[in-house]
């Protein structure tokens, strides 16, 4: 690991002026994703700025009947909400099928939706990797690709986004708060804050250099049932190969996002209103243009069988 | 084993790997340390711990993780260091009460916590309840990971008191509840490479119900 000097920051803006101002400093939150990568030295940081003392650690109701996420909030506290429990089960239900309950005692929020991409030729630095190098190349793309993306990859990268957390989100019409070093505020809407790699796969997110993520704000509940399926290699403690996130109405109709298959939670509107017609309608929508390689082809098909595994559990809880 | 002399390496150089590895054994060593970097001193920074009940003070390079300050620094080497990325569980303590990986941890975020090592959970005269049902129950062979395993299995049992969900649940809204399904899912963090599984989930089991 690189050397680096560490503080604490007092005061989300005054963070976000040091991160901005200082060439080489990093924000570090949990850390669980963050050291793991300066171990490797495929994160560099020369100053860490930390902000647990900011007091963006409380989950409280919005205006319009939605709650407000501190960035700070730990997984296994947001997993275990009695509000979240309660109206947006597919956020616990995403959260408890993604890492340990270690990881999730420590790892953040804002830090779940920063995670960086889990390619094995990102973490491996003698392989060529635009995200970790630009311009280094894709050892990934004729390499072993099978845990990769399929949908929404450029010709510079295809490594996906590795989150649960995010997808669920994602189908929940999240909205991210920031703040940057001039004290300015900014919205984003999840379906905006992680980036399609084109040609800069380097940057995952749009935030701006020093821009510090204070909340996760979500709208108020939708009703429905709610829904997490996530295929993976091993029944606990795995990525995703496939993830589903769903909130099903008594209708038929719904929302519905994949994991594990893009740069980003994958949600096409478009699709969720063919879910009435089943799932091989939805994922024929949401997955045109596909670009799957050899090793993960298999995928394709997978989505459509998870879907319609939650789409089969919604319909049996509407008869009982 | 005994070390091989230079003499024997450079044999087995010409031997099996050509004249470059023979070259590289003979360079001087003047010569391989001026690749190295300049000696700055690393920046360094005082942290208070209270670890198993008492106070610690130390000062650390900033790159210490929370894992070495304790083997390395308090020589609290129960504490195991398996793969050092958050994916074994042999590091596994207690700070604040909950359990965290602490090879993914700096030491200097947690100055001023309370950390709980296996140390500090029973004495060899004074076993922990789940140290003595991990001794009745076998649950392990090498017992490199048991220290990890145990406290997990410790603050396992706590979560589930808490009523903290977890992937298995079937009910979202319902208090979970200590089963074998439960314990599994929940343990998924602790890797036993020689699959101490079974008993050590007895071992839990016993602790729940008691």
């Amino acid at each position: 690991m690189r050397a680096f000097t560490y503080e604490r920051a007092k005061d989300p803006v005054e963070a976000a002026r040091i991160v901005a101002s200082r060439p080489g400093a990093k924000f570090i939150a949990g850390g669980t994703n963050l050291l793991d990568l300066m171990k490797i030295e495929v994160e560099t940081p020369t100053h860490l700025v930390d902000v647990q003392d900011l007091k963006l650690d409380r989950i409280e109701k919005t205006r319009d009947g939605g709650l407000r996420i501190g960035a700070l909030v730990t997984n296994t506290d947001l997993a275990a909400d009695d509000r979240v429990r309660r109206d947006y089960g597919v956020l616990t239900r995403a959260i408890v099928a993604g890492a340990s309950g270690q990881l999730r005692n420590k790892a953040s929020t804002a830090g779940n939706l920063l995670q960086r991409t889990r390619c094995p030729y990102f973490y491996d630095t003698n392989m060529a990797c635009n995200k970790r190098k630009p311009g280094s190349g894709c050892a990934a793309i004729g390499g072993y690709s099978r845990q990769l993306g399929v949908i929404g990859v450029s010709n510079d990268c295809i490594a996906t986004f590795p989150g649960d957390m995010a997808v669920a989100m994602r189908v929940l019409d999240a909205v991210v708060e920031t703040v940057d070093a001039s004290g300015q505020r900014r919205s984003i809407a999840i379906a905006d804050f992680h980036r399609l790699w084109g040609d800069r796969p380097d940057q995952d997110t749009v935030l701006r250099p020093g821009e510090l993520i204070t909340a996760v704000t979500l709208p108020r509940p939708i009703g429905g049932r709610h829904f997490y399926e996530k295929v993976r290699d091993r029944a606990s403690y795995a990525y995703a190969l496939v993830s589903v996130a769903a909130v099903i109405q008594r209708d038929g109709t719904g929302r519905v996002a994949f994991g594990g298959v893009a740069p980003r939670p994958w949600r096409v509107e478009a699709a969720d209103a063919l879910l009435p017609q089943g799932a091989a309608a939805v994922t024929a929508r949401a997955f045109q243009g596909a670009t799957p390689t050899k090793d993960n082809a298999f995928k394709l098909p997978l989505a459509t069988r998870a879907l319609a595994s939650v789409l089969a559990q919604a319909a049996d809880q509407n008869r009982a | 084993m005994a070390e091989p002399s230079e003499l024997e390496l450079s044999r087995r150089g010409v031997l099996t790997g050509g004249a470059a590895t023979a070259a590289l054994v003979a360079t001087p060593l003047p010569a391989l340390a001026q690749g190295q970097a300049p000696a700055t001193p690393a920046p360094t920074m005082p942290v208070r711990l209270t670890v198993n009940g008492t106070a610690r003070e130390l000062t650390l390079d900033t790159r210490t993780t929370l894992l070495d300050a304790l083997r390395e620094h308090l020589h609290l080497t129960g504490t195991k260091k398996g793969c050092d990325h958050g994916q074994c569980g042999a590091c596994t303590v207690m700070v604040e009460g909950k359990r965290i990986n602490s090879c993914l941890t700096l030491a200097v975020m947690h100055d001023g916590d309370r950390v709980t090592t296996i140390e500090g959970l029973g004495t060899p005269d004074k076993l922990h309840p789940m140290q003595a049902a991990f001794v009745k129950h076998d649950g392990y062979q090498c017992g490199y990971c048991t220290p990890g395993q145990i406290c997990s299995a410790v603050a396992v049992l706590d979560e589930i008191r808490r009523g903290i969900p977890s992937h298995v649940q079937a009910d979202l809204t319902a208090k979970p509840l200590a089963t074998n399904m439960e314990m599994r899912e929940r343990m998924s963090g602790n890797i036993c490479r020689c699959g101490a599984y079974s008993n050590i989930a007895d071992a839990m089991a016993e602790v729940a119900g008691a």
